[in-house]
C-alpha cells in the first residue's frame, strides 16, 4: 500500500472516530432539545451534561484532524470541496461555533432565563450542524463537487435530493448513537427510569433513522448511480453489516443489554461510513479524480505518516485514561463536597 | 493543475479578508489566555498544595473555571479558522497546503493533547488524587506553547516560504522540516507565545486591579493581582529585546515590512528614526526624527543602508498608513509596560508591597486592554505589513481567494455572529468573576437540584 492510501485510511479512521464521538455529542444536543420544559427536562439535561462536559472538546479535536489531513495530503481535493461548498460549510461553521460557546456558557450560568438561552442555542445548533455535514457529504458523494476551485454549482451542489438525504441521516444518526450511548450513563448513574427514557428514544431512532437510510438507498439509485452501483455492488457487506448491526442493537436495547448496545450502534454506523468510501474508491471526487492523482508529494505524504503515527502514540492512551475517568463511577467525590 | 483565480468581484475579495481578519483577531485573545492562563493556574494551584494557603487554592478554582469557558470559546473560534483557510482562501490551500501541512498535523495532535487534559484537568478535580491531579494541568501548559509555536510556524512561513520547489506555478518538490524552520520561525514564534503570556497576565491582574480599586484589598485580591502581575511583568524586557531583533531580522529578510512600519520612502544610509506622524499622501508627516537612529538600530553604525518602499514596484508595497500607525502603538505599550513593570519593582524592592498611590491600580485596570491592543496592533502590523502577499513573493492575497460569489454575505453572516459571541463571553466572564467558587465544573446541574 501506498502512504497516500495509508493516510486516507487514517483520515477515514478519523472521519468515523468523529462521527461515532462527535456525533454523539451531537444528539446530546438533540435530545436536550426535546427533554421538556426546565423541570420536567432536569434530569435528562443533567444527564446530558454530565456525559459530553468533559470530552466533547477532545471529541469535537477529531474533525480538526480531518481537515488538516484532507488539506495537508490532497490539498486540490480540499480545496475543491471548500470552494464549491462553502454556504453550507459556513453554516457548519457557525453552527459549530454557537454549539460549544453556548455549551460553555451554560455550564457557568445559574440563571434560568440564561439556562433556556444558552440550552436553546445550544440545542439548535447542535441539530443544524450534522445536518449540513450530511449535505456535504452527500454532496460529494453524488458527484456534484468537481475538481477546480468553485467549479461546482454553489446551492445545487448541497441542496439535491442526495444531501438532503444525508443531512437527515446524519441528525438521525446522532441522536441514535446519544440515546444508546446514554442509556448506559444513566444507569451507571444508578438511575434506571430515565436509562429506561433512553432506551425508548433509541429504539424510535433506531427505527426513524434505519428507514432514512433504506429510503436512502432509493434516492441515490435515482440520483447517484453510480453511487448506487457502489453501495450494491463492492460495498454490499458493508452495507449488510450496519443493517444487522443496526437491528441487533435494537434487540439488545429492547432486552436493555445497554453495554453490548453501544458497540453495535456504533458499528452500524460506522459500517455506513466505510461503505460509502469503499463504494466510490478509488476515485475522490467523483466521477474521476482519483486518490493517486490528488495526493501531495511524496515527502509530504511521509512526514505526515510519521507524524501521525508518533502522534497517536501520545494521544491514544491520554484520550482512553480520559474516557476511563469519566466512564468509571460517576463524580462521588465531587458530590460529598455539596 | 493549477488552481487559482481571481475574486468574482473586488468587494468580495475585501469581504474574505475581513472576515478572516476578525475571525483571526477574535481568536488571537483568546488563544492567549489559552497559552498562558493554564500556567497561572498549574501554579497557583501548586503554590495553595505546597503552604495550605486557601487564597492561592480559590485563585486556582475561579481561573480554571474561567479557563473552561475561555477555552472552549477558543477551541471553536479555532477551529472556524481551520474552516476559513478552504472556504475563503482555497488557492492558498490547493497550492501551498502541502507545504504548511506538517506544523498543522502537528498542531493538530499539541491541541488534542490539550483538549484531553483539559478535560482531565477541569472535570476530575475532585476525581484525582490532589498531586495527580496537578501534575495532569502540566501537559494542558506545554500543548499550549507548542500549538502556539506550530500556528505560528506556518505564518512565519508566509513572511518566509521555503522549502518546495515550483515548476510552471505548480509545487513539484517540498521539503516540509524546511518550510517548518523557515527563518522566520524561530524568533516571530518566541514574540508570539511571550506575548500571549504578557495578554493573559496583565489581563488577569487587571481584574483584580479594578477590585483592589473598589476597596478589596485582601490577600485574595492581592495575590491575584501579583502573581499574574509578575509573570507578565518578567517577560515584557525580554519581549522587547525579542521585537527589536524581529525589527533587524525584517530589516534583511523583509526590507518592504520594515519600510512600511517606518514609514521610510527612500533606501539610504544615516536614516533618521521616526518617533510618531502619520503617513498621509505618499509621506510621513508630524514625526519626531532622531538623526541616524534607524540605521544604528539596523547595522549598528550610521553609515548602514536601510531599504525603503522605493525598492520595489508600487503595486508590491503594502499601505503604509494602518501598519507604521499599528506598529508605533504596539512599540509605544511595550514600553509604557516595561515601566509599569518597573514602578512594582523598583517598591517591592525597597519596602515588600505594592505601590501606594492609586495610580498604580489604574494603569494595572489599563494594563489588561492595552496588552490586548498591542497584541493586535502587532499582529496588523506583521499582517498588512506583507500585503499585497499572502505568500511572500510566491502568491498574492487576490490570487488566492475564492472566486465563488457572494461572499460578502458569508462576512455578514459571521460579523452577526462575533457581535453575539462577543457580547455573551464579556457577559459570561463578567459574572462568573463575582460568582460563589465552587470546584471548576459544578454548574447549573449542582446547584438548581429541584
Amino acid at each position: 500500500m501506498t502512504a497516500a492510501q495509508w493516510l486516507l485510511i487514517l483520515a477515514w479512521s478519523g472521519l468515523t472516530l468523529y462521527a461515532l464521538l462527535g456525533g454523539a455529542d451531537f444528539g446530546g444536543g438533540f435530545w436536550d432539545a426535546l427533554a421538556g420544559g426546565a423541570r420536567r427536562g432536569y434530569a435528562q439535561r443533567r444527564l446530558i451534561e454530565h456525559s459530553i462536559g468533559p470530552v466533547w472538546e477532545a471529541n469535537h479535536v477529531w474533525l480538526i484532524f480531518v481537515l488538516v489531513m484532507f488539506w495537508t495530503c490532497f490539498p486540490g481535493v480540499f480545496a475543491s470541496v471548500a470552494s464549491t461548498l462553502y454556504i453550507p460549510l459556513t453554516l457548519v461553521a457557525i453552527g459549530i461555533i454557537a454549539r460549544g460557546a453556548a455549551f460553555a456558557f451554560r455550564k457557568a450560568s445559574t440563571e434560568l432565563w440564561q439556562l433556556r438561552l444558552f440550552g436553546g442555542a445550544f440545542a439548535l445548533s447542535s441539530v443544524v450542524t450534522p445536518f449540513f455535514l450530511g449535505a456535504v457529504a452527500g454532496g460529494v458523494a453524488s458527484g456534484r463537487v468537481p475538481y477546480g476551485l468553485a467549479a461546482g454549482d454553489l446551492v445545487s451542489s448541497w441542496w439535491n435530493p442526495t444531501s438532503l438525504m444525508a443531512g437527515a441521516l446524519a441528525v438521525g444518526t446522532t441522536a441514535y448513537l446519544a440515546a444508546v450511548y446514554l442509556t448506559g450513563d444513566a444507569r451507571r448513574g444508578g438511575d434506571e427510569r430515565l436509562a429506561g427514557a433512553f432506551r425508548l428514544r433509541g429504539l424510535v431512532t433506531a427505527v426513524v433513522t434505519g428507514a432514512i437510510a433504506l429510503g436512502g438507498l432509493f434516492v441515490v439509485r435515482a440520483d447517484a448511480p453510480a453511487l448506487y452501483a457502489g453501495l450494491t455492488g463492492r460495498a454490499l457487506p458493508l452495507v449488510l453489516v450496519s443493517g444487522v448491526a443496526g437491528l441487533a442493537s435494537m434487540a439488545l436495547l429492547a432486552a436493555r443489554r445497554y453495554v453490548p448496545a453501544r458497540g453495535t450502534a456504533a458499528l452500524a454506523v460506522a459500517a455506513v461510513l466505510w461503505g460509502w468510501a469503499v463504494a466510490q474508491y478509488p476515485v475522490m471526487l467523483p466521477p474521476d479524480v482519483t486518490v493517486s492523482e490528488a495526493a501531495a508529494h511524496p515527502a509530504v505524504l511521509r512526514a505526515t505518516l510519521v507524524t501521525v503515527i508518533l502522534g497517536m502514540v501520545l494521544l491514544v492512551p491520554s484520550l482512553l485514561w480520559l474516557f476511563a475517568i469519566f466512564q468509571r463511577s460517576p463524580a462521588r467525590r465531587a458530590a460529598t463536597k455539596e | 493543475m493549477v488552481l487559482s483565480d481571481v475574486a468574482a468581484t473586488p468587494a468580495d475579495l475585501v469581504a474574505a479578508r475581513v472576515q478572516m481578519a476578525i475571525s483571526l483577531g477574535w481568536h488571537i485573545i483568546l488563544a492567549c489566555f489559552g497559552v498562558g492562563m493554564p500556567a497561572l493556574t498549574v501554579f497557583a494551584q501548586w503554590r495553595g498544595l505546597r503552604t495550605g494557603d486557601e487564597a492561592y487554592e480559590r485563585l486556582a478554582h475561579r481561573w480554571a473555571k474561567a479557563m473552561g469557558v475561555l477555552f472552549a470559546v477558543g477551541a471553536v473560534s479555532g477551529t472556524i479558522l481551520s474552516f476559513e483557510m478552504g472556504l475563503l482562501w482555497p488557492g492558498l490551500m490547493a497550492t501551498y497546503g502541502q507545504v504548511i501541512g506538517l506544523p498543522f498535523a502537528l498542531e493538530g495532535f499539541a491541541f488534542f493533547i490539550e483538549a484531553v487534559f483539559l478535560g482531565i484537568y477541569l472535570y476530575a478535580w475532585n476525581r484525582l488524587p490532589p498531586r495527580l491531579h496537578l501534575l495532569t494541568g502540566l501537559p494542558v501548559c506545554v500543548a499550549g506553547v507548542a500549538s502556539a509555536f506550530f500556528v505560528v510556524s506556518v505564518n512565519a512561513w508566509m513572511n518566509q516560504p521555503r522549502g518546495f520547489d515550483l515548476t510552471n506555478g505548480t509545487v513539484t518538490g517540498v521539503r516540509p522540516w524546511e518550510a517548518m524552520f523557515n527563518p522566520a520561525t524561530p524568533l516571530q514564534t518566541v514574540h508570539m507565545i511571550l506575548a500571549a503570556f504578557m495578554v493573559a497576565g496583565f489581563g488577569i491582574a487587571a481584574v483584580y486591579a479594578a477590585a483592589m480599586l473598589r476597596g478589596r484589598r485582601d490577600r485574595y485580591h492581592r495575590i491575584g493581582l501579583l502573581l499574574p502581575f509578575t509573570a507578565a511583568a518578567a517577560i515584557t524586557p525580554v519581549q522587547i529585546v525579542i521585537g527589536d531583533s524581529l525589527a533587524r531580522f525584517l530589516a534583511h529578510h523583509q526590507p518592504t515590512k520594515l519600510a512600511a512600519m517606518e514609514g521610510l520612502n527612500r533606501t539610504s544610509s544615516h536614516v533618521d528614526l521616526s518617533l510618531g506622524g502619520v503617513y498621509l499622501d505618499g509621506r510621513l508627516r508630524y514625526a519626531l526624527h532622531i538623526p541616524d537612529a534607524l540605521s544604528i538600530l539596523v547595522g549598528f553604525r550610521p553609515s548602514t543602508v536601510v531599504q525603503g518602499l522605493d525598492a520595489v514596484p508600487a503595486a508590491d508595497r503594502p499601505p503604509v498608513t494602518p501598519v507604521h500607525l499599528c506598529f508605533q502603538v504596539m512599540v509605544a505599550i511595550g514600553l509604557g509596560l516595561l515601566l509599569l513593570g518597573l514602578w512594582l519593582g523598583l517598591t517591592w524592592w525597597r519596602r515588600r508591597d505594592l505601590p501606594r498611590s492609586r495610580w498604580f491600580l489604574r494603569l494595572t485596570v489599563l494594563s489588561g486592554p492595552a496588552a490586548v491592543v498591542a497584541l493586535e496592533t502587532g499582529w496588523i502590523t506583521t499582517e498588512v505589513g506583507r500585503q499585497p502577499w499572502v505568500v511572500w513573493r510566491h502568491l498574492r492575497t487576490a490570487d488566492a481567494v475564492n472566486p465563488a460569489p457572494g461572499l460578502w454575505a458569508g462576512l455578514v453572516v459571521v460579523l452577526a455572529v462575533y457581535v453575539v459571541l462577543t457580547v455573551a463571553t464579556v457577559y459570561v466572564l463578567n459574572r462568573l468573576r463575582t460568582q460563589r467558587v465552587t470546584a471548576p465544573q459544578e454548574g447549573w446541574a449542582e446547584e438548581f437540584a429541584p
